[in-house]
C-alpha cells in the first residue's frame, strides 16, 4: 500500500471515531477522485474507526454520543461512495437488513433508537420507522427492503400486544422464518418474548446486536 | 392544617438558593424564544385548532407550533397559584398552596416483588388494590399515583380498572398517569363525577387529577394532550410532566435540559388555559441525565438531585403547583443506591417545597415495585419533614433551668425538661441502632422489618368501603367503553 493510500484510510478512520460527516464525506469524495476501489475505502478505511469506536463503547471508555455520531460519519461516507459501488456493480457486505420501529400507541424512541445506532454500526443496514408504528407498515417496509429482520420496540404494557399482533400478521402471510423478529423494551421480558414466538430479546443493545448476529446466522 | 392520618411538610425552615432570579429570567427567556423559534410538536387535532385560533403559526403538516411570547405569558396568567386535590374523605383534602409537601406513590410499574413470596412478578389488578390499601393505612402518602398497571385487565380500559382499585381500597386523593385517550379520559371524568356527587361539585372538590407525559424533545402525545383539555374542561387538575434527560432528550448542559423541559410544559399548560381559563393545572418534571455509557435513563445522580430543586423555582416563578420527581431509584434491589438516591433527591425537591412528590415503593427505574421499598422510603420521607422543622430556639428550648440543674458532669436523662422534649426527638423505625451481637445473630435489617410493616398493614389494615352503588355504577362506565 502506498504511504499516501495508508495516510487516507487513517484519516478515513479518524473522521468516523471524531464523529466529523464533513470530513468523512470529503475524505470518501477525495478516494473517488483518487480512484480508490470504493469498498476499500469502506473497509479499509472507515469500517476500522467504526469498529475501534464500537470496541471503544463496549469496554465503557467512549461514550453515547461519539457512538452516534460515529454512526452518521459512516452513513454520510457510505452514502457518497454508493452512487461509484452501483456504477461497478459491487456491493457492499452487509450483515442483514433490518426494519426497526417502536410500535402503534407508543413513542418511546431513545432505546429503539440506541439499538438501530448499534446495529448500523455492526455492519447491519437499518431502516428506522420511528415511533407510533401500525403493523402493515412494519410489514410492508420489511417486504419492500427484502428484511431479515424486524426489531419491535414497546415500553408500555398496553402497547406490547402489538408486537405480537405483527408476529401473527407474519405468520399468517408464512413470511416467518424467513424474515426473524427480535422484541425489546421495558416492560419486555424473555418470557413474554417466547409466549408470542417472536425469535429473541434483549435488554440492551449490545445485546440487540449478538441477538442479531446470531439470528441471521452471522455470529 | 392537620389531616386524617396524613403528613405533610409544612412551614419549611430550611432554605436552599438554587437559582438566581435573573437565572430564572434567563431560563424563561430562552424557553419564550424556544417555543417562538423552535416550536413545539402538538399532535392533536383539537390542540392545533386552540393554538390556531390564538394566533399560533401552525405548521400542519409538522404539526409544530410556533407562538408569540405574549400569547404564552397572557395565558399562564390564568392559571390558579392555589387549589385542593380532593379526596374521598374530606379529611383528607390536600392543600396545593406552596406551603405543603405532599407525597405519593410513584407509579405504572410493570412487575412486583411479591409481598408473599418476595418473587418478582408481573403486576396485576390485585396488586393496585393492595398498595392503595397499604398507602391508605401509611400516613407519609398523601395521595396515590396507580402505583402499577393492572396487566390482567384489557389494555383499552386499564386506566379505568386502575383507578377504580384505588378508589375502592383507599379515602385518599387519587392521582393517574396512565389514562391517555379521549375515550378513557371520558369515561375517567364520568367516574370522578359520580364519586364527587355531580359536575359542579367535581369542580369544587377534585376527587381525581391527572398527570400527562410531555414528549422530549419539544413535544406531546396526541392522546395526552386531548385527555387533559378534556380534564381541564371538567375542572379536574392536570399536569404536564417533563422527563427531558441531558444527553438523549435534551442538551448535556443543565441549563439547556431544563429550557427545553420548560418550553414542552408552558406551552401545553398555555394551551389548557386557552381553551379553558382557569383551569387548576401543575407543572410536573422528572428531569435527570442519561447514563454517558448507556443512555439509560438514571433516576438518580446528582444532575438529578439538582433538577428536583431547581424546577420548583420555575413552577413558582409561573406561579403554579410542582409535582416533582423524586425517588425512583435505578437500583435493582433496596441497597446503598436506592437509600442515597431516594433520600437525595427526596431532600432537594423538598426543601424548596415542591407540592407533590412522586413517589415511593420503585425500583429499576419506575419498574419494579417493592413494598419493603415503601416503607423505607416512606421513613425516609419522615426524616426529611423532621429535618424541615429545622431548629427551634427560644427560652424552652435553651433549657437553661435543666442546664444549670446538672451542671458540669451529670446527665440530662432525669430532668422534666427532658421528659416534656424526649418525644420530640425522632424515632426510626428501620434504622439499625441494635448491639452489634444482637445483629449478628439475627442478620436481620430495614428491608425485613420493612416488609414485615407492609405485610401487617395488608393483613390487618380495612379502608372505609366504597359505596357498593358508586362501585356498580364504575363497573357500568366501563363495561360501556370495553363494548363500544
Ligand atoms: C424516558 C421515558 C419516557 C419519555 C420518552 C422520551 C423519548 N423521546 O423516547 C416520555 C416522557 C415521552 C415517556 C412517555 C410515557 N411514558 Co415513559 N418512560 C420513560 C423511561 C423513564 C425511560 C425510557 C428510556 O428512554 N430508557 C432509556 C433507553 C436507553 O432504554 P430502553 O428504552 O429500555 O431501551 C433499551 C432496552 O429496552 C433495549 N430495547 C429497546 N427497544 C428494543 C428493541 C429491540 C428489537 C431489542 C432487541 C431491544 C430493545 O435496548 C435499549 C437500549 O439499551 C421509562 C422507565 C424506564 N426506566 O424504562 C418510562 C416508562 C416506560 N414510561 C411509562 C409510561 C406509563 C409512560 C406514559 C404512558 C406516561 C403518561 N401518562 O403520559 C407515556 C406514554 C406515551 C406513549 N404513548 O408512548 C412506564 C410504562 C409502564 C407501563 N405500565 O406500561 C415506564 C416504565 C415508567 C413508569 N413506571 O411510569 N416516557
Amino acid at each position: 500500500m502506498s504511504d499516501e493510500l495508508e495516510k487516507l484510510f487513517k484519516e478515513m478512520a479518524q473522521s468516523i471515531i471524531d464523529g466529523d460527516s464533513d470530513i468523512s464525506v470529503e475524505l470518501a469524495k477525495k478516494s473517488i477522485e483518487m480512484g480508490v476501489p470504493p469498498l476499500d475505502a469502506i473497509t479499509k478505511g472507515f469500517v476500522v474507526g467504526v469498529n475501534y469506536i464500537g470496541d471503544q463503547f463496549g469496554a465503557g471508555e467512549a461514550f453515547l454520543p461519539e457512538l452516534v455520531m460515529a454512526g452518521e460519519a459512516m452513513k454520510a461516507a457510505v452514502a457518497t461512495l454508493e452512487p461509484e459501488l452501483i456504477k461497478l456493480g459491487e456491493a457492499r457486505e452487509i450483515m442483514g437488513r433490518v426494519v426497526l420501529a417502536t410500535v402503534e400507541g407508543d413513542i418511546h424512541e431513545i432505546g429503539k433508537t440506541l439499538v438501530g445506532t448499534m446495529l448500523s454500526a455492526s455492519g447491519f443496514e437499518v431502516v428506522d420507522l420511528g415511533v407510533d408504528q401500525p403493523a402493515d407498515k412494519i410489514i410492508g417496509k420489511a417486504l419492500e427492503i427484502n428484511a431479515d429482520l424486524i426489531g419491535m420496540s414497546a415500553l408500555l404494557t398496553t402497547t406490547m400486544v402489538r408486537q405480537r399482533e405483527v408476529i401473527e400478521e407474519l405468520d399468517k402471510e408464512g413470511l416467518r422464518p424467513r424474515i426473524k423478529v427480535m422484541v425489546g423494551g421495558a416492560p419486555i421480558t424473555r418470557d413474554w418474548a417466547t409466549k408470542i414466538k417472536a425469535d429473541g430479546t434483549s435488554e440492551d443493545a449490545v445485546g440487540a446486536v449478538q441477538l442479531a448476529k446470531q439470528l441471521v446466522g452471522k455470529e | 392544617m392537620s389531616h386524617k392520618n396524613i403528613k405533610t411538610i409544612s412551614n419549611p425552615k430550611l432554605k436552599l438558593e438554587i437559582l438566581t432570579k435573573e437565572d430564572v429570567q434567563k431560563i424563561h427567556d430562552a424557553t419564550l424564544q424556544i417555543i417562538e423559534n423552535v416550536g413545539v410538536r402538538f399532535p392533536s387535532k383539537r390542540a392545533l385548532e386552540i393554538w390556531e385560533a390564538n394566533g399560533a403559526d401552525v405548521d400542519h403538516e409538522k404539526r409544530i407550533v410556533r407562538v408569540k411570547p405574549q400569547v404564552i405569558e397572557e395565558a399562564l396568567k390564568k392559571c390558579p397559584p392555589a387549589y385542593t386535590l380532593a379526596a374521598r374523605d374530606p379529611q383528607q383534602d390536600l392543600p396545593l398552596d406552596g406551603n405543603h409537601v405532599c407525597l405519593g406513590t410513584d407509579g405504572c410499574g410493570v412487575e412486583v416483588i411479591d409481598i408473599e413470596t418476595k418473587e418478582k412478578r408481573t403486576s396485576c389488578l390485585q396488586d393496585v388494590r393492595d398498595i392503595a390499601r397499604v398507602a391508605d393505612a401509611t400516613e407519609e402518602v398523601a395521595f396515590h399515583w396507580v402505583p402499577v398497571s393492572a396487566q390482567d385487565t384489557p389494555a383499552e380500559t386499564r386506566g379505568l380498572h386502575e383507578v377504580k382499585a384505588v378508589w375502592e381500597n383507599s379515602t385518599k386523593h387519587v392521582q393517574t398517569e396512565s389514562i391517555y385517550s379521549v375515550h378513557e379520559a371520558q369515561a375517567a371524568m364520568e367516574m370522578a363525577v359520580i364519586l364527587a356527587g355531580g359536575k359542579a361539585e367535581v369542580r369544587k372538590r377534585p376527587v381525581l387529577s391527572l398527570m400527562q407525559c410531555t414528549a422530549p424533545p419539544l413535544g406531546h402525545d396526541g392522546g395526552s394532550l386531548d385527555a387533559a383539555l378534556i380534564a381541564a374542561e371538567h375542572g379536574i387538575p392536570t399536569g404536564f410532566m417533563t422527563m427531558a434527560s441531558c444527553l438523549t432528550t435534551g442538551p448535556a448542559t443543565m441549563a439547556g435540559t431544563l429550557a427545553v423541559g420548560n418550553a414542552e410544559v408552558i406551552a401545553a399548560t398555555a394551551l389548557l388555559q386557552l381553551a379553558y381559563p382557569g383551569a387548576p393545572v401543575f407543572y410536573a418534571a422528572a428531569q435527570t441525565a442519561s447514563d454517558p455509557r448507556s443512555g439509560a435513563y438514571t433516576g438518580g445522580g446528582p444532575e438529578d438531585f439538582l433538577f428536583g430543586a431547581a424546577t420548583n423555582v420555575l413552577a413558582d416563578f409561573y406561579n403554579i403547583p410542582l409535582s416533582m420527581g423524586s425517588f425512583a431509584t435505578g437500583a435493582k434491589e433496596p441497597n446503598w443506591q436506592a437509600g442515597l438516591e431516594g433520600s437525595l433527591s427526596t431532600f432537594m425537591a423538598s426543601v424548596v417545597m415542591s407540592d407533590m412528590l412522586l413517589g415511593v415503593g420503585f425500583l429499576h427505574g419506575s419498574r419494579i415495585w417493592s413494598y419493603a421499598e415503601m416503607m423505607m422510603d416512606c421513613e425516609i420521607f419522615s426524616i426529611i419533614h423532621k429535618m424541615m422543622q429545622g431548629i427551634v430556639v427560644d427560652e424552652e428550648t435553651l433549657a437553661l433551668d435543666a442546664i444549670a440543674a446538672v451542671g458540669p458532669g451529670g446527665h440530662f436523662l432525669a430532668q422534666k425538661h427532658t421528659r416534656n422534649h424526649m418525644r420530640d426527638l425522632f424515632l426510626p423505625q428501620f434504622l439499625d441502632r441494635r448491639p452489634y451481637t444482637e445483629w449478628e445473630t439475627k442478620k436481620d435489617d430495614a428491608r425485613d422489618w420493612a416488609l414485615n410493616k407492609a405485610r401487617k398493614i395488608l393483613k390487618e389494615h380495612q379502608p372505609d368501603p366504597l359505596d357498593e352503588r358508586i362501585s356498580k355504577e364504575f363497573d357500568k362506565i366501563i363495561k360501556s367503553v370495553e363494548k363500544s
